[in-house]
């Protein structure tokens, strides 16, 4: 259970610091370092078990269908690196709280901090391969919040933006490479997976595995060639590159290495690609750097080197080297994190961090400069200090007798040169910076000393690497429990032997370290004296290769095709997407015939159709082809299409089906005035179109969707039928209580679904009377134009009159016998509706008004209401929603009359449908009102 | 009769088809209620057209479910009525808002150049 507070305290106290405000800077960082203090004090109080070769684990179920567990497992590796993750992030902690000016929001800053040392910490310790790769995305994330902290600054989005961007393309590599692996060995336990390094290696996926994991290393570590994200991620707060970018994140990648060494390694595939990978980053990161100006950006390069290093010497499969690996891991974040801080405390206090524009500062920042010399010294291999003695482990390591012959001699050599350009760097920063260059311009301001909280950071771990440099014994447990987890998993395994000490007697890796600190001090002075190094824009040779370059060249090609796809599938017509859309949906269509099925028609000779149907069926056929032929004419065409909606309720009827006869009926009324009355605002005819072709391509496809659903429809009426209708004639009397099944599926069965219709009908009348509403706007009629000059014959406007009461009752007739009869609460509506709106057509407007507001707005709110409210009784009897009750009491006069509470339903459909026909109608019939209101101001 | 059936559902598709690719949005608008027709009676159809079914349960022929109408495609295809009438309303009034601010009756909202 410790093992479980130990990696999920970070994200306990991220969503504690969440609620803090950016003003309680001083809480902020209180919180943020005591979590740290306790993850480290955690983890120590778990040192000695760790110590004596014990793995600690701790699991719980997650999501067992995928084989992920939430689990933690604690060896000596997973050990070290939650030893940096803790320690180094305490003193970045404190170093930050010093660091931020007050006016950034200090609260915020940690909150990141604390998500990052969580999702690190996950890293390190998931027992699981899955979830590994899910907090190895979190600390993707988590970085790319850090970088891109001074959001403001253009240089820090992009340079978030591109380390996001390579790392998680890393990371989704890495994830296939897990699922390979996960597929090879069958489970995603680190145990599983550490123990069988050699099914892994015979398996034929064996190498794609490898690739993939290893671009998700390669990338997260910053190695060539994907290592040009780190110098763009130096816009970073100082204490971020100080963590992230050389103590924790980027080692993430090497430890992985490191992790998986077991199961991946000892192959002849792993020592070329990880080894010359390591070699290619160790020198090029060297070289680079010496070149820089940005203090920061010649570190970020020494850090590529650095990493290139300990890639390099896991990649040189030996367990020797592996120990060596680990070991200048513990250094290089000690000497490294002091360093960044050290360049954090020198941009803080003269506003610079360009060598160029630095010069003495020795002279103000005495203490700071005495600090960086040792850890630079630590960083350039100098006797007595910890870089020292990894570096030699190094060397030694270089001189494998074992190795194919090119390297033998190639491999001493350029680690050598590497070595020195190290020393070159070193010797750069020390002198540029802090001691006098005639060269160099004066700083923007004059420094001094920073607070101690600034210092002790740097003094801290400057001692770390003096104490090791001295006394290497000191690491010994720690480095042998860490090499024995790494080399063998958690399997017994002997370590090989080797000797931390800081002097092995005159051997050949002491005569490379002696050429190289020589040389790099020689190095440096022939830049220096000869060339200036303040002159060079970029290093020379190697300024042209970049991956950098390559990179944004391919991201603005993906860019520009992105762009090219959205204009040409998004042009803002329209017209074209309906194209797209109908095109999309014939081949939808179409898809599965052409892919496997194919329609099946029986050519049985069918039902012969009667005299009256063929009939119908000519005229209605007629009139659909005839609008296509008319529809210019706009009037003819409103004709020609109520009387196909005329036939389609004939048909109806014909068929058996009464209900939707008559709906359609009254729709059809309700939808021809409507488009009557609209087109009193539109052009009374279309304009012909000028591209003929046009014409012929949509005939076409027409056509075709023509064809396909006729054929649809022919292959379904001549197949055996089978229907669900048997469950709703067999219920519909008995649940329901009522005879006229349409209706009681309506009101009962798909009550819910009814419901959301009628609520859309209301929504559509509501965004109606939005649309033409004229706050606010020049009158709509203006713009519009048209006249309103109709008279209203006599005898239509007697006859209105007369039908309205009568009409009125027929909607109670529909209501009341709806759930036994044809009818019900839309039919009844829609007739209600259609006598109101015509006293509008045989009356007139004003005629209306003078009687009733015709605000019919509140129907819709009532209708829902009571619908709803029925759905919402039946809670009362502790039934589901919209569940119905029946009855059928006697009534005096009436006899038995059925009662149901779908009635109360039926009704809220009813105000609904009439409220939202009329306000939908009120709405554009208004619209010459506010024109003749226009007209008399 | 089911040819003539499939050849009704074909043309009110493919005059609806049509008229929704022309460029005003009234011609648009007289294709989707075309449309909405062919889809309707698509929908009625796989109930499969009965002439002289019993739309509703009278007692007497109960013994008999296969006697009647398939209620099921009914009420399906009757809120369908409903909601595409409240659709055609909307285009409508987007037909006239839209001509009202731009002056055209372009689908696109303006005169093609």
């Amino acid at each position: 259970m410790q093992l479980a507070w130990l990696a999920l305290l970070p994200f306990l106290a991220a969503l504690v610091q969440a609620a803090l405000p950016n003003s309680a800077r001083r809480s902020a960082a209180w919180l943020a370092g005591g979590t740290a203090l306790a993850v480290l004090g955690l983890l120590l109080s778990q040192a000695p078990a760790v110590f004596s070769g014990a793995v600690l684990r701790w699991s719980t179920p997650w999501v067992p269908a995928l084989g992920l567990d939430l689990g933690f497992r604690l060896d000596g590796l997973a050990w070290l690196f939650a030893l940096l993750i803790s320690a180094i992030g305490v003193l970045v902690l404190l170093y930050a709280s010093y660091y931020l000016s007050p006016r950034e929001p200090a609260a915020r800053f940690f909150l990141f901090l604390l998500l990052f040392m969580g999702a690190m910490l996950g890293v390190v310790l998931a027992d699981n391969l899955l979830l590994l790769v899910v907090f190895w995305e979190l600390t993707s994330l988590s970085s790319f919040l850090l970088i891109a902290f001074w959001q403001k600054e253009p240089a820090a989005r992009a340079g978030a933006r591109m380390a996001l961007l390579i790392t998680g393309c890393g990371g989704l590599a890495l994830l296939a490479g897990v699922l390979l692996l996960g597929h090879i060995v069958g489970s995603y336990s680190l145990d599983v997976v550490l123990a069988s390094g050699a099914q892994i290696r015979a398996h034929p996926l064996y190498l794609p595995t490898l690739l993939l994991i290893l671009l998700g290393c390669f990338s997260k570590s910053a190695q060539f060639p994907f290592h040009f994200w780190l110098p763009n991620a130096m816009t970073a707060p100082t204490p971020v590159s100080a963590y992230l970018h050389s103590a924790t994140m980027v080692k993430a990648g090497v430890f992985l290495l490191a992790r998986l060494y077991p199961a991946l390694g000892d192959s002849s595939a792993w020592f070329w690609i990880v080894s010359s990978t390591g070699l290619a980053t160790l020198l090029i990161g060297a070289y680079v750097a010496l070149f820089k100006h940005d203090l920061k950006g010649l570190l970020a390069y020494s850090t590529i080197s650095h990493l290139g290093l300990i890639t390099l010497l896991l990649g040189l499969d030996q367990p020797l080297a592996v120990v060596a690996a680990l070991f200048h891991i513990l250094n290089h974040a000690c000497f490294k994190a002091g360093l960044f801080m050290a360049a954090g405390i020198v941009d803080h206090e003269t506003g610079t961090r360009d060598m160029r524009n630095l010069n003495q500062l020795g002279r103000y920042l005495p203490v700071t400069a005495t600090l960086t010399m040792l850890a630079c010294a630590a960083m350039a291999g100098v006797p007595l200090f910890n870089g020292f003695l990894s570096k030699e482990m190094f060397l030694a390591q270089t001189l494998q007798p074992g190795l194919p012959a090119p390297l033998r001699w190639g491999l001493p050599l350029a680690a050598t040169l590497a070595a020195a350009l190290s020393v070159a760097y070193s010797v750069r920063f020390v002198h540029d910076v802090f001691f006098n260059n005639p060269r160099s311009r004066p700083s923007p301001q004059l420094p001094h000393e920073p607070p101690w909280g600034m210092r002790a950071p740097v003094a801290l771990l400057v001692l770390i690497c003096v104490l090791v440099g001295l006394m290497p014994q000191m690491v010994g447990p720690l480095l042998a429990s860490a090499a024995q987890a790494s080399l063998f998993g958690g399997q017994p395994g002997q370590l090989p032997a080797y000797e931390l000490a800081i002097w092995h007697g005159l051997n050949l890796p002491l005569g490379m370290s002696v050429l190289a600190l020589l040389g790099g001090g020689l190095l440096y002075l022939f830049w220096h004296q000869r060339v200036d190094l303040h002159t060079l824009e970029q290093s020379p040779l190697l300024g042209r290769l970049n991956g950098q370059r390559g990179f944004e060249r391919q991201l603005a090609r993906l860019r520009s095709l992105a762009a090219l796809l959205t204009r040409g599938l998004q042009n803002g017509s329209l017209q074209r997407y309906l194209l797209c859309f109908v095109l999309m949906a014939l081949l939808a269509g179409a898809a599965p015939y052409l892919a496997q099925c194919s329609l099946t028609f029986s050519w049985r000779p069918g039902s012969p159709p009667g005299y009256v149907f063929s009939a119908l069926w000519l005229i209605g056929l007629l009139c659909t082809l005839a609008t296509l032929h008319a529809f210019r004419q706009r009037l003819l065409t409103l004709v020609l299409l109520g009387a196909v909606g005329l036939l389609l309720s004939l048909a109806f009827a014909y068929f058996s089906a009464p209900d939707l006869a008559m709906t359609q009926l009254s729709v059809e009324v309700v939808t021809t005035l409507l488009m009557m009355l609209s087109l009193h605002w539109l052009p009374k005819e279309s304009r012909p179109e000028r591209q003929r072709w046009r014409t012929g391509r949509d005939a076409l496809i027409a056509i075709l969707a023509g064809l396909g659903s006729a054929a649809l429809v022919y292959a379904v009426l001549t197949q055996p039928f089978d229907s669900i209708a048997r469950f709703y004639l067999e219920n519909a009397p008995a649940l329901g209580g009522g005879n006229n099944a349409v209706n009681v599926i309506i009101v009962d069965f798909r009550a819910y679904d009814t419901l959301g219709e009628i609520a859309v009908l209301g929504i559509a009348a509501l965004i109606i009377l939005a649309l033409l509403r004229e706050r606010g706007l020049p009158p709509l009629a203006a713009q519009l134009g048209g006249a309103d000059n109709d008279r209203h014959p006599l005898m239509l406007s007697v006859a209105a009159r007369l039908l309205l009461p009568l009409a009125l009752l027929a909607a109670l007739h529909f209501y009341l016998r709806g759930h036994n009869q044809p009818g019900g609460g839309f039919v009844a509506g829609l007739v209600l509706a259609i006598a109101l709106l015509l006293q509008y057509v045989a009356q007139g407007r004003q005629w209306m008004a003078a009687r009733s507001d015709g605000d019919l707005r509140p129907w819709i709110g009532w209708g829902l209401l009571l619908a709803g409210l029925t759905g919402v009784g039946s809670w009362l009897f502790a039934a589901p929603f919209l569940t119905s009750s029946y009855d059928y009491p006697r009534w005096p006069l009436f006899g038995h009359v059925p009662l149901t509470s779908a009635m109360a339903f039926d009704l809220g459909v009813l105000l609904t449908v009439t409220g939202a026909t009329v306000v939908m109608l009120n709405a554009i019939v208004r619209l010459s009102a506010s024109k003749e209101s226009a007209r008399w101001k | 009769m089911e040819m003539m059936l499939a050849l009704a559902v074909g043309t009110l598709t493919g005059s609806g088809v049509y008229l929704m690719l022309r460029a005003r949005v009234f011609d648009l608008i007289v294709g989707l209620t075309l449309l909405s027709y062919a889809v309707n009676l698509f929908l009625f159809l796989m109930g499969r057209a009965r002439i002289g079914a019993a739309p509703i349960l009278d007692g007497q022929r109960a013994a008999n479910l296969a006697e009647y109408a398939d209620p099921l495609p009914q009420a399906l295809v009757l809120t369908a009525i409903v909601i595409s009438f409240a659709m055609t309303a909307l285009m409508l009034v987007l037909a006239l808002r839209t001509r009202a601010e731009t002056g055209s009756d372009h689908v696109d909202g303006e005169e093609p150049r």
